[in-house]
């Protein structure tokens, strides 16, 4: 099953790779991590996809807590939080097939950020699963190249409130 | 103003630090020269490893936090497995190494090493400084890091030019701040109260003591409770001492290497009451078996203990010493005689006989008698190997302390770590046990012994194998003794003569209680080597 761990840390060199270290020493695995200063800027949030069982979560938020520079660890779980990647799509198109791409993203709500004579670049900033529609609508135009940010997520107010 | 470097010495000045143990080299010489004008007195071992097991053995001995220093690239990376092995037993050690100059950091200029990132997963924490200014607040948060929840080891790395900086004034912070560090030290409440109704509801409870019992000092606790509840103790590698050996209560040390009867006992019992002990593989083979028969009472300071490697009916995280006296001020329970009655048999039943050979010291018996000749408050470091056995289940302890390296068995701990412990308690009998193999890996530090005229007794079990894998390989290599044969042994008294230090050989145990009653009126050191024979067992 897959988690979303929300790791709040003291903003410092270092900290980073103490984290990251911990997962490969752990032998626990990792889908996406992606990190990034908070509103506090002494503090930064690393936003961490894994895949495990409730043991090995259970194992990660612990050794996560022992790592002094961690300040909080939190779990999401499903339907609490909202969560987005950012990618960049880079897809084979030769003039003729512009409006097609065109007409796809527009569907999708991706946006195009760079055009060459035989590529587009798309931006595509949404879920898991709209990200792998687009890939699937655009896989048979020859897609080039995929930079993916790692997924980031917050808490929903709406469904704390609405509990 | 005020250099680096003698911030540093102020640092360790303000944290109580008496001894530290080190090897110099160029970029850690402003700070030893700091030191050498203070009253903190530097020891200088052979080996940078060794710096770090004397500090693990001096804080053990002294419930404090050890120091040890080097410079950087070989000097630092030699220290990694000491730290390692402190990382294991959790104890408190503050690492200080010398690093190359700032500005040149990651140019792979002359002894340089990334020490930081080399130990990142085995110390507790680590700093490379990078300001003048930083060294009061890092010095004062690695000491209270390394001392508070869990101890460990911490690493400070300074490069040569931040210990040559200068800032205007000295001033020691008088408290930490770290938001993501608050360790709980009491119990809650509720999971107390669900312990004790647990314990209530036993009829066959057994105490499993571990490391975590003696690093907070919750012994005398741990006796009390078990006194008034009759409640008997297993205790693992780590936890030898809990107990004085000879208690009625005290069943011995559970494992792959432990004693029949404790083991009996925690497969038997009903519920197991596992006092800061974090159930390693070797103490507790099959946790999954055990739990299948008992409920699981784990209190620990370290919430990521409890439920790693066995599963947990009720979990306590906190210091051992406050959860254990919160239990004390409600505990109404006296475990069943029957239960007391068993586990006696058991340990009748199950007392091991050693088989002696013609022409040699027999080691479980002469580890038995020289318990008795010892002063009760003795520190008694056994090493890693058969050695470490035969003490583990011989060595009838009384107030002293074991200390031995449990979690990593790293070979050569116990001269070092006595070399520490003798520092921190003069008065006390100091005792190191190792076999050939392990003296041969930590012998340059008789050069330390002999140096700081330190009177410690080594007992090097001369057995001509590595014994521990030479049994292993009588059981599953069909004694094919690939590598394990020390053809060429040393004359190991001529060498500690060498040394200026006193020795004998003795091959029988009438010799080997003969030159060890010579041994301890002597206030030098001395070094006894006891010829074993090869095929004596680890049991």
């Amino acid at each position: 099953m897959k988690y979303t761990l929300s790791v709040l840390v003291e903003n410092h060199p270092g900290v980073l790779s103490k984290v990251s270290g911990l997962f490969s020493r752990r032998a626990f695995n990792i889908d996406s991590l992606a990190v990034g200063i908070t509103e506090d800027p002494d503090i930064s949030r690393i936003t961490i996809v894994a895949d495990g069982d409730e043991y090995v979560i259970e194992q990660l938020e612990k050794q996560l807590n022992k790592v002094i520079p961690v300040i909080k660890v939190r779990t999401y779980k499903e339907g609490e939080y909202i969560s987005r990647e950012l990618s960049l799509i880079k897809v084979s198109c030769p003039s003729k097939q512009r409006l097609d791409i065109m007409k796809i993203s527009e569907l999708m709500g991706a946006r195009i950020v760079d055009v060459s004579v035989n590529t587009m670049t798309l931006q595509f900033a949404d879920t898991l699963e709209a990200f792998e529609t687009l890939i699937d609508l655009l896989k048979p135009y020859g897609i080039r190249e995929i930079v993916r940010t790692g997924t980031v997520a917050i808490e929903k107010d709406s469904a704390v409130s609405r509990k | 103003m005020i250099s680096g470097a003698e911030i540093m010495v102020k640092c360790l000045q303000e944290e109580g630090v008496r001894v530290v143990f080190g090897y110099p080299g160029a970029v850690i010489c402003p700070f030893f020269d700091e030191l050498y004008r203070t009253d903190i007195k530097a020891v200088l071992v052979r080996q940078e490893q060794n710096a770090a097991h004397s500090a693990s053995g001096y804080a053990r001995a002294l419930s404090c936090v050890g120091v040890c220093v080097a410079t950087s690239g070989p000097g630092a990376l030699n220290l990694i497995t000491g730290i390692a092995t402190a990382y294991m037993d959790s104890i408190p050690l503050v690492c200080i190494t010398g690093q190359v100059k700032s500005d040149v950091l990651g140019r792979d200029v002359f002894q340089e090493a990334d020490i930081t990132g080399a130990c990142e997963s085995f110390v507790k924490h680590s700093y490379l400084v990078k300001n003048t200014a930083d060294l009061p607040r890092v010095f004062k948060e690695a000491f209270h890091i390394a001392s508070t929840g869990r101890p460990g080891p911490v690493l400070i790395d300074v490069p040569v030019d931040i210990q040559q900086g200068v800032v205007e004034e000295f001033v020691y912070p008088d408290k930490v701040n770290i938001i993501g560090y608050k360790p709980s030290v009491h119990g809650h409440p509720m999971q107390v109260k669900k312990a004790i109704e647990m314990i209530k509801d036993s009829k066959r409870p057994i105490i499993c003591a571990g490391g975590g019992v003696l690093t907070s000092g919750a012994k005398p606790k741990l006796r009390e409770f078990s006194q008034i509840t009759k409640i008997p103790v297993i205790s693992t590698m780590m936890g030898i001492g809990v107990m004085p050996s000879d208690d009625p209560l005290y069943v011995g040390m559970i494992g792959s290497h432990g004693v029949k009867a404790a083991n009996t006992a925690m497969h038997n019992a009903d519920l197991i009451i596992l006092c800061g002990a974090r159930v390693g593989d070797r103490a507790v083979a099959s946790p999954d078996q055990v739990v299948e028969r008992a409920n699981v009472i784990h209190i620990d300071i370290d919430p990521a203990e409890i439920g790693k490697n066995m599963k947990t009916t009720v979990p306590i995280v906190g210091d051992m010493k406050n959860v254990l006296g919160q239990m004390l001020k409600e505990i109404d329970y006296t475990a069943p005689e029957e239960w007391a009655e068993q586990i006696k048999k058991w340990k009748e039943q199950f007392a091991a006989v050693p088989q002696s050979f013609e022409g040699y010291v027999e080691p479980k018996s002469f580890i038995a008698k020289l318990s008795t000749m010892l002063k009760p408050k003795a520190v008694m470091a056994a090493d890693v190997g058969q050695n470490q056995i035969w003490c583990a289940n011989n060595y009838r302890i009384r107030d002293g302390r074991f200390l031995t390296s449990g979690g990593m068995g790293t070979m050569g701990y116990s001269v070092p770590a006595a070399v520490g412990a003798k520092l921190a308690r003069p008065s006390r009998d100091v005792v190191a046990v190792c076999g050939d193999g392990a003296f041969q890996m930590s012998m340059n530090e008789l050069a330390t012994i002999a140096q700081e005229n330190l009177n410690i007794k080594i007992i090097v079990m001369r057995n001509t194998v590595l014994g521990m894998v030479h049994e292993l390989q009588d059981v599953h290599y069909g004694s094919r003794y690939a590598i394990t044969e020390l053809d060429t042994i040393p004359d190991f008294v001529a060498l500690a003569k060498a040394y200026g230090i006193d020795s004998a050989l003795a091959s029988s145990n009438e010799e080997a209680e003969e030159y060890a009653k010579i041994m301890l009126k002597s206030d030098k050191p001395f070094v006894l080597v006891c010829n074993i024979h090869p095929k004596t067992s680890s049991r």
